[in-house]
């Protein structure tokens, strides 16, 4: 176990340094001067010079990266060009609000979702799977900032259950402005959630462990609990902590959407910008979350399935 | 048999897909066994063995559709059980064991825990107890350093021991009837010889009913008091293992019996007499005997039998119209050689 652990550890610190070098990379290629557009259009060109240099742009791009990578590791960030504010202290204030939706949203996709695929899974092929089918299909394809629209719409501004934008502190504050966007969110998710599952929850029903414990006189649900679900939930986990990256990209939209103050609407403004460092930062946080999500995935099929952990205890 | 039947099956029928074009893989199948009785189903791949066995806790796959005049088991009909019924008989009547034991066992969880889950389900017991009777189980069919192996996972224990963990759970809930689904074919032939030694020593110490299945004449020679040769869906001939042995009155018993090797035949050259020709597939329409088109005794005749057993000795009953001992009077040669001089049945 101990050294699966490592070798799995030591894969995602080189997914790391790749996700910096190319976060790095891609803003540098990116067209465009940051400080013309800080400086707007009327700056003289001793004005741009006198600011690249107080921010360092003028330094060979290596100095640069080797700074970047040294903000990285001391976790300090640096300064944003444009918010007057350190990186550190703009993403805690920004980064719960974001993290909430997400969580929130993968909450409301799994809610739905666990018990619509196993249900499409064993009534597989029959009019209740296929409205299953339909269903998820419809909400996926529907982009989460009309959805968040249409949620709106109807439960705010209609039912006036819940607010229809904004962002208030507190436990109950954060569900009622989050509950709608998660939705939105969770509906964009959902559609993944089932498809995964009901097709693994299938493979397992079809198992001879599964016609064993039936022979056994075990109840459907029993078997479904106790080594169905089991043995069919480790794709889906994994598939959903590569689809939290995607999620990440879909909160810039509905932070904008129902004004949630969060790291995607934070993300929207720097490149606007042209915040190289905030980007930077930005970036390689998000994509280090996915990386992170996906080890804690791996981790877990380990802890899940003794099978995985074989290497370590020679078969 | 001077034994009372414990399960008595009364001209089962199973059947794949929609009714008028359905595939029949079990067709017109009686059988009865005896309390404390081994009966052994022996045939090829596709004659209906497996499906045969799994009726008796009702256990079809979604697409087949099984019918029955009656399935008694220890006085209820099983056919008339309600879902909750059935668990129960599956729970406490019935235990079964597969023919892949790398397969029937959760490989997300310690064996232990396994045999432990069964024992708390069906036998409601305490965490504790379930824990020290399933070391008990463990012990009972001879796996070595229970203790050990209660935490063991399925992929750590070889097939031999996996099968054993699978008779302690079939036998955990001391059912009246253990039935056995080709349980050596995926083993090893030493390992083989162990678990039947196992099985019929749980048999003698709980005096319970099994049902084996197997394509292999000499395991169920080994272990069966009574058998039932299938063949295309039907049981061609039903009685005691000795007296089809020697006496097998239905040519595909004898051609059966022919194909094994026997050990006054070890290192010489002599051609094993296999079975010409392929049994016939499901959702062939088969008029008459199944084995018509492969048998050297067909007449024309065949084509049009009814497949009801008829009484051919004590307790012997076979499915084709001509006695056995009369096929050897007429002089055939051995059963189904390439170069049989008996009329072809085509």
């Amino acid at each position: 176990m101990l050294s699966y652990v490592g070798r799995r550890v030591g894969i995602s610190l080189v997914q790391l340094v790749g996700l910096a070098l190319m976060a790095f990379i891609l803003i540098h290629l990116a067209p465009g001067n940051e400080v013309r557009t800080m400086l707007g259009s009327r700056a003289t060109p001793a004005q741009v010079r006198a600011v690249s240099n107080s921010l360092g742009l003028n330094r060979p791009l290596v100095t640069q990266f080797f700074t970047f990578i040294g903000h990285l590791l001391t976790v300090h960030f640096g300064q944003s060009f444009t918010f007057n504010q350190s990186i550190s202290s703009l993403i805690s204030e920004r980064a719960l609000p974001s993290a909430a939706l997400i969580g929130y949203g993968t909450l409301v996709a799994l809610v739905l979702g666990v018990p619509l695929a196993i249900t499409g899974a064993l009534r597989a092929g029959k009019p209740l799977d296929h409205g299953i089918r339909i269903f998820t299909t419809v909400s996926f394809a529907m982009p989460t900032f009309w959805s968040g629209l249409v949620l709106a719409l109807i439960f705010a501004l209609k039912l006036h259950w819940l607010p229809v934008s904004g962002y208030t502190g507190g436990f109950v504050g954060i569900v009622r402005s989050l509950t709608l966007p998660a939705i939105a969110l969770g509906l964009s998710l959902l559609a993944v959630v089932v498809r995964t599952l009901r097709s693994s929850v299938r493979q397992v029903l079809s198992t001879e462990y599964v016609e064993a414990a039936q022979a056994r006189g075990f109840s459907t649900p029993r078997v479904l609990a106790k080594h169905v679900v089991r043995n069919a939930i480790m794709p889906t986990v994994t598939v959903l902590a590569v689809n939290v990256g995607f999620l990440i990209g879909g909160t810039v939209v509905l932070e904008q959407v129902f004004q949630i103050p969060g790291l995607g609407s934070l993300l929207f403004q720097a490149v606007e910008q042209r915040d190289y460092p905030l980007v930077e930062t930005l970036a390689v946080l998000s994509g280090g979350v996915v990386v992170l999500l996906n080890l804690l995935a791996d981790l877990l099929q380990a802890v899940v399935d003794p099978r995985v952990r074989l290497g370590a205890q020679g078969g | 048999m001077s034994t009372s039947p414990l399960l008595e099956i009364k001209e089962l029928r199973i059947a794949f897909g929609r009714s008028h074009h359905s595939a029949v893989a079990v067709n017109n199948v009686s059988l009865d066994l005896g309390v404390g009785e081994v009966v052994g189903l022996v045939g090829e791949s596709g004659s209906g063995k497996s499906l045969t066995c799994r009726s008796v806790i009702r256990m079809m796959p979604s697409s087949g559709l099984m019918t029955a005049t009656e399935i008694n088991f220890d006085g209820r009909d099983i056919m008339s059980l309600s879902p909750a019924q059935l668990r129960e008989h599956r729970a406490h009547n019935v235990g079964m064991i597969f023919q892949d034991p790398f397969s029937c066992l959760d490989p997300t969880k310690r064996i232990g825990e396994q045999i432990a889950e069964t024992l708390r389900v069906n036998a409601g017991l305490a965490s504790a107890t379930a824990h020290d009777r399933a070391l008990e189980l463990l012990r009972s069919v001879n796996i070595d350093k229970p203790e050990q192996r209660y935490r063991a996972y399925p992929h750590e224990l070889s097939g031999g021991m996996r099968q054993r963990v699978m008779i302690a759970i079939a036998v955990s809930a001391k059912p009246k009837l253990l039935v056995a689904d080709e349980p050596t074919t995926a083993l090893d032939v030493t390992t083989q010889a162990q678990i039947l030694t196992l099985i019929k020593q749980l048999r003698a110490e709980t005096g319970m009913s099994v049902l084996l299945v197997s394509h292999d004449f000499g395991v169920i020679a080994q272990v069966c008091d009574r058998v039932a040769v299938m063949y295309g869906g039907y049981v061609v001939e039903f009685g005691p293992v000795r007296d089809i042995c020697t006496r097998p009155q239905h040519p595909y018993t004898r051609a059966l019996l022919e194909s094994i090797p026997s050990m006054e035949s070890a290192g010489r050259h002599v051609r094993r007499a296999g079975i010409l020709g392929q049994p016939p597939s499901l959702g062939d329409v088969v008029e008459g005997c199944p084995f018509a088109s492969r048998c050297s005794f067909a007449t024309p005749q065949c084509r049009s039998i009814e497949m009801t057993r008829r009484t051919v000795g004590e307790g012997h009953t076979s499915a084709c119209p001509f006695v056995g001992d009369d096929l050897v009077s007429q002089g055939a040669g051995p059963i189904g050689r390439a170069d049989s001089t008996e009329g072809d049945a085509s």
